[in-house]
């Protein structure tokens, strides 16, 4: 399954004008509890889907009540400046949403 | 006078976006305490800030504060705006001041008290925190902030935290003009003032500046309603055509913040880890255990924006496979030529990007599908010193690319096929952000200075 058939929610916004943050929400605690205690998600995985090294990852973090997680990264160029291409960070979640897990 | 619970009236997410008036009104019959609006934010880029220009046009925050300004005057009852004009410089601040007093005279308001508080910071408190190591960047990507670059930046604003606003509603004000604030604390200042817990305070303030975003279906255009109680805060939508949900309340800190459960704020950390999130029934959903902790040294965010060049740029699009093949090596090549010609010219004086949608537009160096679509759209900008060489300079890359003889060229007519005439445009001056900054101070309100206007009864 793609992981935008199993979420409810798939985004990605600025966290600030120097960072990027994807929000991935479920409906179905089961497939939220799967992929969080199988540890389906990690930084290595999101470090490889962006090509960005895992030190620019700040935050890979599960909220249980929301059922959903977040992912933060370092933008390569902050929002608005020359060189960016997203000034809201809008459209920068579609390699997740892609992404094939095996649920 | 202890009051058991505090209502606050949320009427959209952004001053200006707009609402149902029939939520408004639904919102004004359960007699809030307080009317609190957001109108700011660094989510459309440096521009509003360096430009010193608003987010909303003039006739979208007037309509809005319209409605608001008479309702919460005739309610005797806070009227509060955060992060006036967009960015809550001392530019939108006034503006927003001027917009207000236009309806005060319009709608014949007669003796209110309307608080200004500034959240301008000057670059020499900036330098000399710098100087002390009170001053770090927030983030791993902020590049530092030299003396050239703190130099260029045109504003620069403190997002302030509960305190000065909780001094001018202790001053009588009726109408609350904050410039750059953190979005809770113009919600959390008025609770906070009537002696509610600081941690619901400030949670329920980070729903309410969103409005009905936490609501299903979500929006920031519809107002929401907070009742702060002990122990407690309960949010409802004012409109039945949405509802609150624990899932819908939980998820909402999620939104553009870098941690679901962890927040930063002026002076203090908000923690979420505990809550819990209560269906009603009603479509409303309560919220118990919101921590917070104060931080044990003040620190403020500053955020700064400088003018950086000066962009002119064309749109255009290809559909001939041969050139989509090797678009990136012909534009490597076009810019070669362009850099030859103007030998003259210090090439640090300008930079030239080229932007191609349908390969990898949107995401750049990030993209990891890499398999062009049969026609690209490209963008292909010049910044530089002087709108005169960006535009220049631009003539020349359209001219080279639409002409350029790349190898194993059949369309030997034009490369570029552009939806305008004039295909360049000159576009104006281009701002970053310069600073984005954690600054130690000693206490939250000497940052920001209260002016207090007064209408006559």
């Amino acid at each position: 399954m793609r992981l935008y058939e199993a979420a409810s929610v798939l985004r990605s916004k600025n966290s600030g004008p120097f960072e990027i943050t994807i929000d991935v929400l479920f409906d179905d605690p089961a497939i939220y509890y799967k992929i969080k205690d199988e540890g389906l998600i990690d930084r290595p995985l999101v470090s490889r889907l962006y090509g960005i090294p895992e030190a620019h990852i700040t935050h890979l973090v599960f909220f249980d009540p929301a059922l959903g997680f977040k992912i933060t990264f370092a933008r390569q160029v902050s929002s608005g400046a020359f060189l960016d291409r997203d000034v809201y960070g809008a459209q920068q979640h579609a390699p997740l949403l892609e992404l094939e897990l095996n649920l | 006078m202890t009051k058991e619970s505090f209502q606050i009236l949320a009427p959209c997410g952004m001053l200006g976006y707009g609402f149902p008036k029939a939520s408004f009104l639904q919102g004004m019959a359960h007699k809030p305490d307080a009317i609190v609006v957001d109108a700011g934010s660094t989510d459309a880029g440096p521009h509003k800030l360096g430009a010193g220009t608003a987010i909303v046009s003039k006739q979208a925050c007037k309509k809005d504060l319209e409605i608001i300004l008479t309702e919460g005057v005739r309610a005797k009852i806070p009227v509060l705006i955060g992060s006036a004009g967009g960015s809550g410089a001392r530019v939108h601040v006034e503006w927003t001041r001027d917009i207000v007093m236009e309806i005060v005279r319009e709608q014949g308001i007669r003796g209110v008290r309307v608080a200004l508080i500034w959240a301008d910071i000057p670059p020499e408190i900036v330098e000399a925190s710098l100087a002390a190591g009170r001053c770090e960047p927030l983030g791993l990507a902020v590049p530092t902030l030299t003396p050239a670059r703190l130099a260029a930046t045109n504003r620069i604003v403190a997002q302030m935290g509960h305190e000065p606003i909780v001094e001018a509603l202790a001053a009588g004000a009726d109408i609350v003009i904050c410039g750059r604030a953190y979005d809770p604390s113009p919600f959390a200042a008025p609770a906070i003032y009537r002696g509610f817990d600081a941690a619901l305070a400030y949670h329920l303030g980070k729903i309410l500046e969103c409005a009905a975003l936490s609501a299903e279906p979500g929006t920031t255009k519809d107002c929401m309603l907070g009742t702060l109680k002990r122990d407690s805060f309960i949010v409802q939508p004012l409109n039945a055509a949405r509802r609150c949900t624990s899932v819908s309340v939980a998820a909402h800190t999620f939104y553009e913040k870098d941690h679901p459960y962890i927040l930063h704020g002026p002076g203090l950390v908000l923690n979420l880890a505990e809550c819990t999130f209560a269906e009603r029934g009603d479509g409303s959903v309560e919220v118990r255990g919101s921590r917070i902790e104060r931080t044990a040294v003040y620190k403020v965010k500053l955020e700064g924006a400088m003018h950086a060049a000066y962009r002119t740029f064309v749109v255009a699009g290809v559909r001939d496979p041969l050139l989509i093949s090797r678009i990136e090596e012909v534009e490597r090549l076009v810019e070669q030529q362009v850099r030859e010609y103007y030998a003259e010219i210090p090439p640090e004086d300008y930079r030239i990007h080229f932007i191609n949608y349908g390969l990898n537009g949107v995401m750049g160096e990030l993209e990891p599908n890499r398999a062009p679509a049969h026609e690209l759209g490209i963008v292909f900008e010049v910044v530089a010193k002087t709108q005169e060489l960006a535009n220049g300079i631009c003539g020349t890359v359209r001219s080279t690319f639409l002409h350029f003889g790349y190898e194993g060229r059949k369309a030997t007519a034009g490369n570029l096929a552009f939806p305008f005439a004039p295909s360049d445009v000159p576009f104006g001056a281009v701002y970053e952000f310069s600073v984005y900054h954690l600054m130690e101070v000693d206490d939250g309100l000497s940052l920001f200075p209260i002016t207090y206007e007064e209408v006559q009864p």
